[in-house]
């Protein structure tokens, strides 16, 4: 039963599914955006069964264990943190500290790409890797006080099936003014989490090709992309979780696709900032911001 | 579906050889909203291991010939070249240049001619359509011809 749960429905399969769905959204709102007509809707699919029928290059002076584990560990991550984050919101209950384990998982995707640009033998990998890894070191912090906010909000509960059931009865989180600046707060951190503009110098495909994954080539590409598509399903999701009760009926699924397209107007109307930037931005004014919004909390409001 | 997976995601890297830029920004155009290439699932990617095919600019010297055969062997296969612009194509106005090492199919496989000077987006949209034919083709012989 967990073996056909965490491979199919709610886990890897239909989080798939899902991911394809939402990458589809993802170049159709930003086509919108910029007056253009858009890929069609199976252009995903296209993609990623093209990615998986090309050749798989390891470059010379590369460590091939860790070059082809670190797409897999990443994807594997990511299956289970579907496989909590669906079963929590379809049937409200999970076990104790499910959330930290999945604060736990969702770092998996990025020490996976730093273990990808460390053993690419690559200058401008290895230099996206260091880069992943200062941008990973400055949104955890205040994404962890965000989560507070929640479970201090929520009266300290460590579940996510009780997050969910405390707001379904209480009213949702994000109706209070702490609540308000944890969820701003999140949604910047969630946008350095799915390595999207203005937080992707990790990447910068005009400066540094791809950074961590530039030296790959096929299937393991193909699940690095996917990887990144779950991410960008997944993080939508946890913040409907965390902040508005989850997805119980179709108004859910409005404010799934809303917080979704939030994460992609910003993607499309805003310059990449540096290094130096991202770092000074997260641990300057939106920990600030977390901090205050962990004491308003903390007061009642 | 699964057999027309290359034919609508082709991923495009762009080698500019000794170029005087008329085609680079062409291609620009091409990818821009008027043209929207990527209604047919073109993507212009950074790095040469993510794409399956590759554009050739400008004229080929000797200083960059060694680079662009470098990079068309780490290319992942299958892999297509489209030689665009007069330079690459036929060498145009540097047919007796000193400096010239011959048009671009004389040092790696090309698939796809795209002569002009800069050729129009619509000739370059029609080379891509050509290209999608070459596929078809190369899947129902099984070999690819050169």
């Amino acid at each position: 039963m967990i073996i056909f749960e965490y491979f199919f429905y709610p886990g890897i399969l239909f989080a798939l599914v899902v991911s394809l769905a939402v990458s589809w959204i993802d170049r159709k709102v930003s086509a919108l955006v910029q007056w253009r007509v858009g890929p069609p809707v199976m252009q995903p699919v296209y993609d990623l069964i093209k990615l998986m029928k090309k050749e798989t290059l390891i470059p010379s002076g590369a460590s091939p264990v860790v070059f082809l584990l670190a797409p897999a560990f990443s994807f594997a991550a990511l299956g289970l943190v579907s496989l909590i984050l669906f079963n929590s919101n379809l049937y409200a209950s999970g076990f104790i500290g499910d959330i930290l384990v999945v604060v736990y998982l969702l770092v998996v995707p990025v020490f996976s790409l730093i273990m990808a640009g460390a053993s690419s033998a690559n200058p401008l990998a290895s230099l996206g890797a260091s880069r992943e890894m200062k941008t990973a070191l400055s949104y955890e912090l205040p994404f962890i006080l965000a989560l507070g906010v929640v479970i201090i909000k929520t009266g300290g509960a460590l579940d996510i099936g009780e997050i969910i059931s405390v707001q379904r009865l209480s009213g949702p989180v994000i109706y209070s003014l702490s609540g308000i600046i944890a969820f701003a707060v999140v949604i910047l951190c969630f946008q350095a989490k799915m390595m999207q503009v203005p937080f992707d110098i990790s990447e910068a495909e005009q400066e540094i090709m791809g950074g961590a994954i530039i030296e790959y080539s096929g299937p393991p590409l193909g699940f690095f992309v996917v990887s990144r598509w779950m991410l960008m399903a997944l993080l939508p999701l946890l913040a409907v979780i965390l902040f508005m009760g989850g997805i119980g009926s179709f108004t859910g699924v409005i404010k799934y696709i809303a917080v979704l397209v939030i994460a992609i107007l910003i993607k499309n109307t805003n310059p990449r900032l540096r290094i130096n930037q991202t770092l000074r931005l997260f641990w300057g004014p939106v920990t600030l911001a977390a901090a205050a919004g962990v004491l308003l909390a903390l007061l009642g409001l | 579906m699964i057999k027309n997976a290359l034919k609508k995601s082709i991923w495009v890297y762009h080698f500019g050889a000794a170029s005087c830029n008329n085609c680079d920004i062409e291609i620009l155009d091409t990818l821009t909203p008027k043209f929207d290439a990527e209604r047919f699932g073109i993507k212009l990617v950074g790095s040469i291991r993510h794409a399956d095919c590759m554009l050739v600019t400008g004229v080929i010297n000797s200083k960059n010939l060694p680079r662009l055969r470098e990079i068309y062997s780490q290319a992942p296969k299958p892999f297509y070249v489209i030689a665009i612009g007069t330079c690459s194509v036929a060498l145009g106005i540097f047919k007796h240049s000193y400096n010239a090492a011959g048009p671009a199919d004389r040092h790696i496989p090309v698939d796809v001619y795209v002569p002009g000077c800069p050729p129009k987006p619509e000739v370059m949209i029609s080379g891509i359509v050509k290209l999608m034919e070459k596929i078809d083709a190369t899947k129902k012989k099984g070999v690819r011809e050169i």
